[in-house]
């Protein structure tokens, strides 16, 4: 050591700037993406650029992106909930049973989202309180819930939901712009500033990284872990108001196979698998993306089956694409 | 004597291995005799485990030279020095606990039928047969490994090194976990193996362990061969001399400071299996040491104190006050903060920039209504990295890229910017090089004179002596003594009071 002055080195905050860091992101590469789709699917169809016709896309995506915008943080802190299209189901059952009961429009909103809110508690309080795995818990409440709807409805569905309920699914706000998308929308900036913005934010990632070190740093990681199972099933049951709305009837099987098409979103969106990363900004994008693909592949009339081949091979390739990228850089240098 | 001089079984000579910042093996030498055992002895980080990991192949030696039977070898892998017949039974079995016992003592070198397939039930008999040599016919060869008791697992390791033929067997630690019964079958055990000509490197702490089985002795310190010799030519007291040697004569920069009010009381703390009955108060100013051998129960304590575990019985006073910590973050909230032995795994966030590191636990205070504020984050990330005199390219790079000793800078750094009042440092310069251990060292004494009450978790004599004010040695999860430490302490009381060694006349 052989410093004449013995202040202490400045070190500087930052290397990168902002600006430049931001280029190079996921989300830029998303945003590209989401534009090439936009110019080739106006290319496919000539009634892709009318804005009805737009506003119909959205409709594709909207309820699922709810979903992933609290997924997200979910699997960011390395935790995962596979019962949410379930839950959408039970919520859902349980708004056609209360309609039965004669409840009106606002006890019906009320008992959707807190059904919902009340399977993430339950999911939480397994997963923190327990101490079991999120990945078979919520694999044993996907059963669970939309078992009970199996009970309840049989191969019958709840109808006849009144009419000023259909606002939340099919309604508009202004022009074509319709309820849902400025919902999804005033969500993903909360989500955003939650994230982003806030110190529970923070602990999300830090938990993600390394739950062990966000303990031995005070995080109370349970606590934040039960939070986020709550957020998920909150999510889970305003979409099911949405959905439930927007089909004006409930069926057993509502919303079947959607927990794949949420979690696809957030990892299309740069969330890591494995936690510890990711961005709202990547999830709206990615929802906007598999908006599109679905709405493009639709107007050229390909079958749902090859929809779902699509959205499998597009998120395998997502994947691999940033593990290739390193390969390729290793390779070179 | 007109004895013929015994050969060596194996000869190392000149070994020398350096990792980066660290001189962990200088041209040490070894040799084991067949039919004898030979104790390695020395503190921990006196290059014991380096030395065994470098005679089973998973470390290259940077220089030196490696004989059996006189003929010089190279131990490129394991699988090579396993073949050479050098086996080594670890502190913690390194065994597969899915598999039977048979195929963990064959593993690797099954007997084969003529048609190449493993041949069940031959090595099902061999296993047997080679259990019932060792003493061990009570284990059945089908069993599980998960099934067994440490003792009998060793037992298995035992008879694996047997399965091969090995002429060399390393045992490094092998009674750390086991009972008094136990331990006196290892002996036997190792009586049997002497009598079958093995060559024998036992490692232990404890003394009256090597003094009962041992015929030789060698002692490393500080990476370096310091004597050796034949155990009934020496005495206990001249082998802890060895082994502690050097005067305390590194610089260690405790300051002389007024030792303040009572901060910290500990009274009747129980564990229900790591420690008992641990009592002891602490002072502002004050940096209490707390020696002891590893596995004597200091890290998990100290961590029951800072909320990770849960003591089951006891008392904890904070300025005075009944205080009940149930997490860390309550902890954290009375005061009381750990810088953990494990950095990676526990201590910094690796893949997280180093200003998010250090204001982690302060988010409260640099954040308004919950709502981060990078500036301040910053600010409080720069000064705190200035007076730690971190080494970075900036705040905002991941703590992960950062050396060792930077490493546990940050560590540090994001604790004292909680203020708190006590600080726990669980090993604190292990694995880091000299420069940061200086740093470390200087700012402790700082942060003592500052009225911070610190407590230093220590195997290092050296350190502990040089640093601590007063010394608790715990030994097998209860304090086995508290001592002043002024000029008239001495090293050698430490050790002795870890290893629970009798005051001998010197």
């Amino acid at each position: 050591m052989t410093d004449t002055t013995h202040e202490a080195r400045h070190i500087p905050d930052r290397i990168d700037t902002p600006l430049r860091a931001a280029i190079f992101s996921w989300p830029v590469l998303l945003l590209v993406v989401a534009i090439a789709l936009f110019v080739l699917n106006s290319f496919a169809s000539p009634y892709f650029l009318s804005p009805w016709s737009l506003s119909d896309a959205t409709f594709n995506f909207t309820e699922k992106a709810i979903i992933a915008l609290a997924m997200a943080l979910l699997i960011i802190s390395g935790e995962i909930d596979l019962s949410v299209a379930s839950i959408i189901a039970l919520a859902s059952t349980m708004m056609g049973l209360a309609l039965q009961l004669g409840v009106g429009t606002p006890g019906l909103v009320a008992i959707g989202i807190v059904t919902g809110l009340f399977c993430g508690v339950f999911n939480g309080f397994l997963v923190t309180r327990l101490g079991l795995p999120s990945i078979v818990v919520t694999i044993g409440t996907m059963s669970f819930f939309r078992g009970i709807s199996f009970i309840v409805l049989g191969d019958q569905a709840f109808k006849g939901y009144p009419a000023s309920f259909d606002f939340f699914g099919q309604g508009y706000v202004w022009w074509v712009v319709s309820f849902e998308f400025v919902l999804f929308l005033v969500c993903a900036v909360i989500y955003y500033v939650l994230l982003h913005r806030t110190n529970f934010g923070r602990h999300v990632f830090v938990i993600g990284n390394n739950p062990m070190a966000a303990r031995f740093s005070g995080v109370r990681v349970e606590r934040v872990k039960f939070f986020l199972f709550c957020l998920t099933g909150l999510m889970s049951g305003i979409a099911a108001v949405l959905l439930t709305s927007r089909l004006a009837s409930t069926r057993p099987s509502i919303a079947l196979g959607w927990e794949l098409e949420v979690v696809t979103m957030v990892v299309l969106g740069g969330v890591s698998i494995l936690g510890g990363s990711g961005s709202i900004q990547g999830v709206v994008l990615a929802a906007f993306i598999m908006g599109l693909v679905t709405f493009g592949l639709g107007l050229l009339n390909v079958p749902g089956i090859v929809m779902s081949i699509f959205i499998g091979t597009l998120l395998i390739f997502v994947i691999a694409l940033p593990i290739v990228f390193r390969m390729l850089r290793e390779r070179r240098s | 004597m007109t004895l013929p001089l015994p050969i060596p079984k194996i000869t190392l000579s000149g070994i020398t291995k350096t990792f980066p910042g660290v001189r962990a093996l200088h041209e040490v030498g070894l040799e084991l005799y067949p039919g004898e055992v030979t104790a390695l002895i020395g503190e921990n980080g006196a290059g014991k485990s380096t030395l065994v990991k470098t005679m089973t192949g998973i470390y290259q030696p940077d220089a030196g030279e490696i004989r059996i039977d006189s003929l010089p070898v190279e131990l490129p892998s394991p699988h090579a020095a396993f073949r050479l017949g050098i086996t080594a039974i670890h502190q913690e079995t390194v065994l597969f606990d899915e598999l039977s016992v048979a195929e963990n003592i064959f593993l690797g070198h099954a007997p084969k039928t003529r048609f190449k397939t493993v041949d069940w039930r031959g090595m099902r008999e061999r296993a047997g047969k080679l259990l019932g040599e060792i003493g061990a016919g009570h284990i059945a060869p089908d069993e599980r490994l998960k099934d067994l008791s440490i003792a009998n697992k060793h037992l298995v390791a035992v008879a694996r090194a047997l399965s091969v033929d090995a002429d060399i067997v390393i045992m490094d630690e092998p009674t750390a976990a086991l009972s008094f019964k136990e331990i006196q079958d290892l002996f036997e055990l190792i009586e049997i193996l002497k009598k079958n000509g093995k060559a024998i490197l036992f490692i232990s702490h404890k003394f009256d362990e090597i003094y009962r089985i041992a015929d030789r002795y060698t002692v490393f310190r500080d990476g370096a061969m310091v004597g050796k010799g034949l155990i009934k030519d020496t005495n206990q007291n001249e082998v802890v001399r060895l082994m502690v040697g050097r005067s305390v004569d590194h610089v260690f920069p405790k300051k002389s400071v007024e030792i303040g009010e009572e901060i910290l009381t500990v009274a009747g703390y129980c564990h229900p299996t790591e420690f008992a009955d641990i009592n002891f108060t602490l002072h502002k100013g004050e940096i209490l040491g707390f020696y002891g051998l590893v596995g004597a129960g200091r890290s998990e304590l100290m961590q029951a104190l800072f909320g990770i575990t849960k003591p089951s019985k006891g008392a904890v006073k904070i300025a005075g006050e009944i205080a009940v910590i149930r997490s860390p973050a309550e902890a954290v909230e009375k005061g009381i903060v750990y810088v953990p032995e494990e950095r990676g795994k526990q201590g910094v966030i690796v893949d997280l920039p180093i200003f998010q590191n250090i204001s982690l636990p302060s988010l409260d205070r640099t954040s308004q209504n919950g709502f981060l504020k990078l500036v301040e984050e910053f600010a409080l990330a720069r000064e705190y990295a200035a007076r730690l005199d971190l080494r970075a390219a900036s705040l905002d790079q991941n703590a992960g890229t950062l050396s060792g000793g930077n490493q546990q800078k940050v560590v540090i750094a994001k604790w004292l910017a909680t203020q708190p009042r006590v600080i726990i440092l669980d090993e604190p310069t292990k694995g880091i090089d000299i420069g940061s251990k200086a740093a470390v060292h200087a700012f402790m004494g700082e942060l003592a004179a500052n009225g911070l009450a610190v407590i230093m978790i220590s195997s290092e004599l050296p350190e502990i002596m040089g640093m601590s004010d007063r010394i608790v040695v715990m030994r097998e999860g209860r304090i086995a003594a508290v001592l002043e430490n002024n000029e008239e302490l001495k090293a050698e009381a430490l050790v002795r009071a870890a290893a629970g060694i009798g005051e001998e006349a010197a």
